[in-house]
This record gives C-alpha cells, sequence and structure tokens, in this order.
C-alpha cells in the first residue's frame, strides 16, 4: 500500500530523514515511535507532501506522493491543531470536510453519530466555535474529522497526546476497529510506548532519521521497547 | 539591561523571520516615503516663514502658524489613526519570567515615542523656529514654544494608541475618529466653539508666559498613564487565554449552492470575514471606501479633473478588492497544511476567492450609482474602473498573494496584536491604483474622457476573456510555491 524508497529529507547539510526502504501493507495498523527530533511528523509530512524529498520518493497505493495528487481522495490525516479551522463549529468544520471528500451532511451525520461517546458531548451541539473549545476537545474533533469520507489511510501524529484517560481508552477502540474490521490502514505515532503496542501491530522505531527497529508486536515488544529507550539493549 | 535584552529580541524577530526578503524590499519603499516626507517638512519649515511674510506682509507669521495649529492636530491625529500601530511585541513569553510588567509596558510605550510620526514634525518646526530666531523673536520664548509643540505631539502620539484601542475593542473600526475629527472640525466651522482661537491663544500663552507649557505636559501625563493602565490590564495571561466564548449564529448559507462546485469555499470565506475581528473590519472599510468620492466630487476643483474620476472609480469599488484581496491566502494560513492535504482543486479555492472579489466589485458598483448626481462621467467612469478591477485587479492581486509568506493569525486576540495592518498595508494598493490612474490620465491626455473610459473597460473585459488561462497560470504559480508557503505559514 504504502511504499517507501531512498527517501531522504535534509536541511542545508543535516539529514533529519533516511529511510532506504519500508513497506507497509494494506489494513495493517502501524505505530512510529521515537525520541524528539527523531523524524516522526517529517515522515508525516512528506507522507502529505507537506514538504518536497531530498531524495526518493514515497508511494501511496502506487501514486508518486509528491508528483500526483490522486492519493488524496483516500487518504486523511490529523497532525496537529493547525488542521482545524478555528471560527468554524465542530459541525461545520465536519461538513466542510465532508463536502472535499465528497460526502453530503446525512453521510456525514451518520458517521459523526458513531462517536458520541468518544465526543463525551463536549463537541456536538455546543454552540462553540473550535478556537474556544480546550486542546482536548480540539484534538477529538481533529481526529473524527479525519475519519470522514472512509479513507483508506488515515495518519494520525500523536493522537494520545492530550487526551484525557477515558478518551484515550475509547480511541484505542475506534483504531483497532479501523484496522482489523475495516481494512483501513492507520498509521499512528507516539510516544508512549504503551499506547502504541496496545494497538499496533507492528511497531517502527525510528532515531536520528533512521529505522532502528521493526517489530512485529508481540508480548516481549513493550518490555523490548522500554530497553531500547532506557539505553539497555536486551541480549 | 532589561532594554537591551527587548531589542535584542526584536532584532532577531525581525531578521530571522519568513517574511524577511520581502520586508526587505517594502522597507526600501518605506525609506523612500520617509525621505521624501522629510525633505518636504524641512523645505516648509524654512520657506514658511518667509513665504507667510511675503504674502501676508501686514500680519505676524508666527501668529499665523499658530491660527493653523488646530487643524494641523486633526490632520496628524487623522493619518496617524490609518498609518501608526503601536509597537509589536510578542508578550506572552515574558509574563512568566522575572521581568516587571510594569518595564514591559513602559517600553512599549516609550518605543512608541520613537516614532517616526513623533520625528517628522521636528523636520518642519525646528528651522521655523530657527527662522523665528533669527528674525529677533526672543529665543527663549520661541524654544517653549517648540518645547510645546513637542509635548503636543507626543500628547497626539498617545491619544491616538487610546483611540485605537476603544475601536479595536468595538467593532466600529474608523467610526469613533471619524466622529471625534468629523465633530471637532464642525464644531470648530460652525463657530460653535472655536477650537483654532482657542490653540492659538494657548500657544500664545506659553510663548508669553513659558509656566503654562505645565498644561500640556499634564496632558502628555495623563495620556501616558492611561495608556500605561491600558496596555497593563491587557498584560495578563488569562485576558489573552480566557477568550470570551462567542455564541455561534450559525447559518447554512444555501444559497451559495448556486456557484456550484466552489460553494464550499465560498461558505468558509463567508464565515472567515464574518466571524473574525480582523476580516469583519475590512467589511467596515466598505463604507469609508464608498463615501470617499464625497471628498472629492462637492469640491468645484475635482469637478474640471475628470482623469481623477477613474482613480476614484478604482479606489471606491475595489476597496473590498485591496483590503481582502491583499492578504490571501494568508487568510487561510492557520490552517494552510490542512486544505493542502485535503481532496481540493486549488483551482476550485482561488475561484472562489475570485467570485467573492468580484461580487464585491458589482455591489459596491451598484451602490456607488448615487454619485450620478455630481454628473454622468462620474457614473461612466466608475463603470470603466469596476470593469477593470473585476478584470485586471482581482487576477493581479491573486498573482500577488503567491508571494505571500506572511502568516495571519486569526485566532489571536490578545493586546499588541496588529499583524498586517499599519502603513504597509496601504502601499501595496498602489500599484492596483495608480496604473489604471496613469492608463487613464494619458489617453485622457492624447485623446478624450470616453476614450479613457474605453481602454480601461476594454483592459477589463481582456482580462474577464482570459480568466479561464489567467486563472490556470495563478493556480500555477500557487503550486509551485507550495512548500515555501506550508514552511512559511507554520512559522510564528
Amino acid at each position: 500500500m504504502i511504499e517507501t524508497k531512498n527517501l531522504s529529507k535534509a536541511y542545508g547539510t543535516k539529514t533529519v530523514l533516511q529511510i532506504d526502504q519500508l513497506e507497509i501493507p494494506k489494513g495493517q495498523s502501524f505505530g512510529l515511535v521515537g525520541n524528539n527530533g527523531a523524524g516522526k511528523t517529517t515522515y508525516f509530512s512528506l507522507l502529505l507532501d507537506l514538504i518536497k524529498p531530498t531524495t526518493g520518493h514515497i508511494e501511496n497505493n502506487n501514486v508518486m506522493v509528491h508528483q500526483s495528487e490522486d492519493w488524496k481522495p483516500f487518504t486523511s490525516a490529523f497532525i496537529d491543531e493547525s488542521f482545524l479551522i478555528g471560527y468554524l463549529t465542530p459541525e461545520e468544520y465536519f461538513y466542510f470536510i465532508g463536502e472535499l471528500r465528497g460526502q453530503n451532511k446525512v453521510d456525514v451525520d451518520n458517521l459523526v453519530a458513531q462517536f458520541e461517546d468518544f465526543f463525551h458531548g463536549e463537541i456536538l451541539g455546543q454552540k462553540k466555535y473550535l478556537r474556544d473549545l480546550s486542546k482536548g476537545n480540539q484534538k477529538k474533533a481533529g481526529i473524527v474529522a479525519a475519519l470522514i469520507g472512509n479513507p483508506e489511510i488515515i495518519i494520525l501524529d500523536e493522537p494520545f497526546a492530550n487526551l484525557d484517560p477515558t478518551t484515550q481508552i475509547r480511541l484505542k477502540g475506534i483504531i483497532k476497529n479501523l484496522a482489523e474490521k475495516q481494512g483501513v490502514t492507520v498509521l499512528v505515532s507516539s510516544h508512549d510506548l504503551l499506547h502504541v503496542t496496545d494497538v499496533c501491530e507492528r511497531i517502527v522505531v525510528l532515531d536520528k532519521g533512521e529505522v532502528v527497529k521493526d517489530l512485529a508486536t508481540n508480548e516481549a515488544t513493550l518490555k523490548e521497547l522500554e530497553a531500547h529507550f532506557s539505553g539497555r539493549e536486551v541480549v | 539591561m532589561t532594554l537591551k535584552h527587548f531589542l535584542n529580541l526584536e532584532w532577531k524577530q525581525f531578521f530571522r523571520s519568513a517574511s524577511f526578503g520581502k520586508s526587505i524590499a517594502l522597507n526600501i519603499l518605506m525609506i523612500f516615503f520617509a525621505l521624501y516626507f522629510i525633505v518636504s517638512f524641512l523645505i516648509m519649515g524654512i520657506a514658511l516663514y518667509p513665504g507667510l511674510k511675503k504674502a501676508f506682509p501686514e500680519e505676524d507669521p508666527f501668529v499665523i502658524v499658530n491660527g493653523f495649529l488646530f487643524f494641523y492636530i486633526l490632520v496628524d491625529m487623522a493619518m496617524r489613526f490609518f498609518l501608526q500601530k503601536l509597537p509589536v511585541m510578542s508578550v506572552k513569553p515574558l509574563l512568566t519570567l522575572p521581568v516587571k510588567r510594569n518595564k514591559v509596558v513602559h517600553y512599549v510605550l516609550r518605543k512608541s515615542a520613537m516614532s517616526f510620526f513623533n520625528i517628522l514634525p521636528l523636520f518642519a518646526f525646528v528651522p521655523f523656529s530657527i527662522m523665528l530666531i533669527i528674525n529677533g523673536y526672543p529665543s527663549s520664548s520661541v524654544l517653549i514654544w517648540l518645547l510645546a509643540i513637542i509635548v503636543v505631539t507626543l500628547i497626539i502620539n498617545f491619544l491616538n494608541f487610546l483611540i485605537e484601542s476603544i475601536s479595536s475593542e468595538t467593532e466600529l473600526s474608523f467610526l469613533p475618529i471619524i466622529v471625534l475629527i468629523g465633530g471637532l472640525f464642525a464644531l470648530n466651522h460652525f463657530n460653535v466653539i472655536s477650537f483654532s482661537e482657542l490653540v492659538s491663544q494657548g500657544f500664545m500663552a506659553i510663548y508669553s508666559n513659558p509656566i503654562f507649557v505645565l498644561v500640556p505636559v499634564l496632558i502628555l501625563a495623563i495620556t501616558y498613564m492611561a495608556n500605561f493602565k491600558q496596555l497593563k490590564s491587557k498584560l495578563f495571561l488569562d485576558s489573552s487565554l480566557k477568550s470570551k466564548v462567542t455564541v455561534v449564529n450559525a447559518s447554512s448559507m444555501e444559497w451559495t449552492r448556486r456557484f456550484g462546485d466552489i460553494a464550499p469555499f465560498m461558505q468558509l470565506d463567508l464565515k472567515l470575514i464574518w466571524r473574525n475581528k480582523r476580516t469583519k473590519s475590512s467589511v467596515w472599510m466598505l463604507l469609508l471606501g464608498l463615501l470617499y468620492g464625497l471628498f472629492f466630487y462637492p469640491q468645484p476643483t475635482y469637478a474640471n479633473m475628470p482623469w481623477f474620476f477613474a482613480f476614484i472609480g478604482i479606489f471606491v469599488t475595489g476597496i473590498f478588492l485591496i483590503n481582502f484581496g491583499q492578504f490571501i491566502p494568508a487568510w487561510d494560513s492557520g490552517y494552510y497544511k490542512m486544505l493542502m492535504s485535503q481532496n481540493i482543486k486549488y483551482e476550485q479555492y482561488l475561484k472562489s476567492k475570485w467570485t467573492l472579489m468580484t461580487m464585491s466589485v458589482v455591489i459596491l458598483f451598484v451602490l456607488s450609482i448615487p454619485y450620478v448626481y455630481f454628473g454622468w462621467k462620474i457614473l461612466l467612469a466608475h463603470f470603466a474602473a469596476a470593469i477593470y478591477n473585476v478584470g485586471v485587479n482581482t487576477h493581479v492581486i491573486l498573482y500577488g498573494g503567491s508571494f505571500n509568506r506572511k502568516k495571519i493569525d486569526l485566532n489571536q486576540r490578545a493586546a499588541f496584536n496588529y499583524q498586517g495592518t499599519g502603513a504597509v498595508q496601504w502601499i501595496i494598493g498602489i500599484p492596483l491604483m495608480l496604473l489604471p490612474l496613469a492608463i487613464f490620465g494619458i489617453t485622457y491626455a492624447i485623446s478624450s474622457f470616453e476614450i479613457g473610459c474605453v481602454v480601461l473597460t476594454v483592459l477589463g473585459t481582456t482580462g474577464i476573456v482570459l480568466h479561464d488561462k489567467l486563472m490556470t497560470f495563478i493556480t500555477k504559480k500557487y503550486l509551485d510555491s507550495k512548500y515555501k508557503m506550508i514552511d512559511a505559514f507554520s512559522q510564528d
């Protein structure tokens, strides 16, 4: 589904990302972990063609991401708050995104209605603009907006940060459901090793822009990750 | 010590910003303007005394100048309101650091006293004072008088910020200043209270009795303190963090549906304009623009200058176009990344902006039809100007937008936020207005008024005919600078 080849991104002489080969098959829930500056957001930005690769390319469903825009209809993302339009209400925002993705109001209403408990009554019908919501609630709106229009690939950067525990647990349920039952490819990055191991079938560790680990998740994965990040490798 | 840090911070902010290259070009232009004004003021200051002496041999030039000071103050106030802004400083990061709030506020206010607008008058008044002393006026009295002038300039400086903060809190925009200046002028003009007389007498009193200089100094202290209090009250985090929550008044705007596939963007743009203070004020600007013709047309001097009509026509029908258009696509800078990752056609996005601007031109033209009262030529010129605006200026401004690298933060409502306002805003409008003026003026000079209108109309029509081609070209420009724009818009 997503094929990364010889991809690198450099600012001046400093290379911030260098991935020679990475394949993410359809329907996989894929987790990206790494310390600050490891290149997680850079990789996602490249996937969304928000920055230009220095070398190499990413193919999304056989579409060259930096050459064609044909990947956009089946790919959606929520990277940060800058994906929200502050002066709209959540409903208006959902409808706007829906419209861009060819969904009418009823479609959007139906989809959003499934996330009533995820919203915890704090998003819909509040008569508030997105800019007036708290950070956590903004994030909830942004994540759900990324699910509109039946995308085949969903990219979420740090989806668990800023959310309260209840919502984190519900979000895990949503992501698992998407990947397992609906065959959606979900790409998640996180600093929280526990969440990632819970949700993702596969975890890739980035360090200084390079892939240092590529693990299929099992019971030992969390231990291995903790060992890696505390600097003690298990032998 | 702290002052040094503040200056250091601002220096870095200026040189490290993404729009640095662009601001250099603009700054050079601003410097030219500044030099022009300095030289004009200097010449005026030197020539004023002998000139007045020659024109009115009977009267004392010093008394004449004092008689005009009231009008000078009014003009100065009006100019400042539109051109001078309180120095910008990002204060939020400083609030939690051990820097006294008072210090920050004092710094901002003192910096404003160093503004070009306060220094410029010196170029006229200092040589004028020297001329007075040369011509035998007592030097100590003249110096006190000069001091009073400087103090009054500073009073205007601080008064202006008070007026600006009042206007920015209400949604009336420039209404307060118009009411204030118009009211003072009217009261004086119709002899209800003769302010020009009062001001003149005041300065004469200071001239003859230096102790009276304390009055303006006292007023200065009061305006400074008022500003100080006002700014300080805004300097608390919660006043910017805990923004007041407005209850939404949502409407589905079904009428935009008839515009087809650009409807979602049209709705978004209309909400953008109506729900943000910054953009809302450009709606109020429409009123000012519409009334702009009233400054000129009633005067017989301009009635005989038909070449000027087209310029006013461009302004009257194009004020929204210029005001809104020059910040495309920066209006959407806050969520530009999202738009770019969405399944949108750039062309539709731009087309929506174009439709909005075109609609505004048509509406403003219709509203300006009453100007026909001042002559049918005006209507004709406005029509030609409107066509030119739709055909040429809309495309030019959209094209110009592809060079836009300056973010506008719509969400930020804290104090000190005057992004994208001030003198620079008006400079960008110059080519849009001067070019048609030049075209019209030249054709008017070598042939006739009617031909001038025809030329503008033909140019405009050409633009409209080529609209699709031009949009394709402009869209390509935007696509080419996509990465640069995303990068610039995600910087603070």
